[in-house]
């Protein structure tokens, strides 16, 4: 035996149900690609919800207007290492840009993540802030000062008409930044949904689907942040901005809820060769995580809570811990919509005759240990971005404290 | 030129240099590829290859794998196959049972059981179907997975970046990622061989010959008459991957 072989995969042997090709009993496809479309799912949502206050002038929405777009940058900026740490020669990865297959939606992947962070998203951020780094750095004292005078790439202008100038740039970036962001998520939903040999990816609306749940999980990611930031600042959530923030995951949620059940039940009647091995699939092998965990802990009752708080007059304290359970539950059934795509999608054979098992490693670098720092990482660059760039404009009220 | 320009040119000059220099080196790999296999007279434009397979001439021994692994360096664990030996076992009720001989060594000697509701039994040699159409090919983001002008779906490993989307690509699991190389890997019709006028190893060691290699483009080849002489088809035909390895004698079970 070599000693490359990865591990585990004699004793996987065994827990084969029913016939799979021979080099099916690896799973190729390890947490690292679960963590991967979830990170991008957020960055795309929390734009989406960033832009809904510039260009439809959603109002309500302008507390977490900053927020939900450095959110979206701090997912962003880790959203590239799942995918380098699951390379087998990421040594070689700079190939995608040299040499591009223009065939392949994989191959798309950095110049779709190259123009929406700096095409879009830096920029956004860097309008929206300008003028704010421009006082900041005139009122400090060194290193902050040197930092937002770089931040601010040297800009010295503060005067009204430069701040004119900024928001019609903002308002023109965010128009370009919502098809930008549906096609960064849209995309990866196009690298499972355009795979035919998969009867379980292979689909047109996975697309619209990976969008609609990008949205969802954008929004309760923002909801949930701006939920613990308010209260670890001691101030008091602003109760109308949490309404209607929660009206549009409401929304959202039943888009999204009624797109999967439609590939559902399109499945369910088409009953094409696969649906048999596909049942199997979901009784024996995705029972847990997805009609436990991804429909009904992550999508149903997340829904019946929205719905309870929107109909049943309570006062903020009770809404404020409703929505909270929600988004929180939320995140969990984003997660494990993930996990059931894409791990789901590689435990039946493509003989249809028979089931593998997925056996996650702890330690390695494809293990749990990794995606739970590539998870947590997104939030510590977000703690330092709010250090250096406020999530208030300077001159607007601060919050009442709580 | 003083001090100050010359310093200036220098700052331009590295980088630029560095970037010609790595377009250069890729545009001489993209020359390779396409010549790849050009060995003394061989010229590829002259040929297009498949393989033909008569499942009712395959007695299930095994030798076309292990001839493969071993010509081809395919790591011994019972993992990965670039060919590989089904047995399917059809019931009265018209199921089909399913196992893969190559995997289990010691079960294949045993004699199956001879289960009073199997009507009949026999064996299918699976590989790389060498699409015409491959899947694998058009999804591979750098280029590495590519079909040659004779007809043969091969990987370049100098090229292959392991992020192994041509594996799940592929409707046929006829590809598995090599521990050692961490790249894709799969069948390449022993090009090594064919190039040279030899056959795959796999078709060269049957004893039946129930594999039949040969040019499509020839219609003197073994092949061209063994599409005269049978009946053939090819798997998953739906999926419109125009697979060119053609079997006679296929089940409607076989998949």
């Amino acid at each position: 035996m070599i000693a490359e072989i990865p591990q585990g995969l004699q004793e996987l042997l065994h827990q084969v149900t029913g016939y799979i090709y021979p080099n099916e009993i690896e799973i190729h496809w390890s947490i690292l690609i679960v963590v991967y479309p979830y990170i991008t799912g957020l960055v795309a949502g929390a734009f989406i919800l960033a832009s809904l206050v510039k260009v439809f002038n959603v109002k309500e929405l302008q507390p977490t207007y900053r927020l939900s777009l450095l959110t979206a940058l701090a997912f962003l900026l880790i959203a590239p290492f799942p995918l380098l740490l699951h390379l087998g020669s990421p040594l070689r990865s700079f190939e995608i840009f040299l040499t591009p297959n223009l065939s392949s939606a994989m191959a798309m992947f950095g110049f779709v993540y190259a123009w929406y962070l700096m095409g879009v998203l830096l920029l956004e951020i860097w309008f929206e802030y300008r003028r704010d780094l421009v006082v900041l750095s005139q009122s400090e004292r060194p290193p902050l000062r040197w930092i937002h005078r770089v931040l601010a790439l040297f800009s010295r202008d503060a005067s009204d008409a430069g701040l004119a100038f900024d928001r019609k740039a903002i308002k023109v970036i965010t128009i370009i930044g919502i098809p930008s962001a549906f096609l960064l998520h849209g995309y990866v939903g196009f690298i499972f949904g355009s795979v035919k040999a998969n009867p379980w990816w292979g689909s047109v609306l996975m697309p619209i689907v990976f969008l609609m749940s990008a949205i969802v999980s954008g929004i309760a990611m923002v909801i949930f942040l701006y939920m613990i930031i308010t209260a670890m600042r001691n101030e008091k959530i602003d109760m109308k901005c949490l309404d209607t923030i929660t009206s549009y995951l409401f929304y959202a949620v039943i888009v999204d809820f009624s797109l999967e059940g439609l590939d559902f039940i399109h499945r369910l009647y088409e009953s094409e060769e696969s649906i048999k091995i596909l049942g199997e699939l979901i009784s024996l092998k995705l029972f847990m995580n997805l009609v436990v965990l991804q429909i009904l802990l992550g999508m149903l009752i997340p829904l019946g809570i929205l719905v309870i708080a929107r109909l049943k007059h309570f006062n903020d304290d009770m809404r404020k811990l409703l929505y909270f359970i929600a988004v929180i539950l939320i995140q969990l059934g984003i997660f494990s919509t993930r996990w059931n795509v894409v791990i789901g999608g590689q435990l039946f054979s493509k003989s249809f005759r028979g089931l593998m098992t997925y056996k996650m490693e702890v330690l390695g670098m494809e293990g749990l240990l990794t995606a739970l720092v590539l998870l947590a990482l997104p939030f510590v660059i977000l703690a330092i971005l709010i250090r250096i760039l406020p999530t208030r404009r300077l001159g607007e009220p601060p919050a009442t404290p709580a | 030129m003083n001090r100050r320009q010359f310093l200036e040119g220098t700052i331009f000059f590295i980088p630029a240099s560095a970037v010609l220099a790595t377009l250069a080196r890729e545009a001489g790999a993209a020359e390779t590829t396409a010549g790849a296999g050009a060995i003394g007279s061989y010229v590829p434009a002259n040929h297009y290859y498949g393989m033909g397979i008569e499942i009712d001439k395959c007695i299930g021994c095994n030798r076309c794998v292990e001839a493969c692994k071993a010509e081809n360096n395919v790591p011994p664990e019972p993992f990965y196959f670039r060919t590989w030996v089904e047995r399917y076992s059809i019931k009265r009720n018209g199921e089909a049972e399913v196992e893969c001989i190559s995997v289990d060594t010691e079960r294949r000697s045993e004699t199956p059981e001879q289960e009073k509701d199997t009507i009949r039994s026999f064996f299918v040699p699976k590989l790389c179907n060498h699409c015409a159409h491959p899947p694998c090919v058009q999804v591979c983001p750098v280029g590495a997975t590519f079909s040659t002008v004779d007809g043969v779906v091969l990987v370049d490993d100098n090229r292959c970046i392991g992020c192994r989307y041509c594996i799940q690509a592929c409707p046929y699991g006829a590809r598995f990622f090599n521990p050692r190389t961490k790249t894709a890997d799969k069948c390449t019709f022993c090009y090594h061989r064919v190039v040279k006028g030899l056959n795959p190893a796999c078709v060269e060691v049957c004893p039946t010959q129930a594999r039949v290699f040969g040019d499509l483009s020839s219609k003197a080849s073994r092949l061209v008459r063994f599409q005269r002489m049978n009946k053939t088809n090819v798997l998953k035909p739906a999926l419109n991957t125009e697979p060119k390895v053609y079997y006679a004698g296929f089940d409607g079970e076989v998949r």
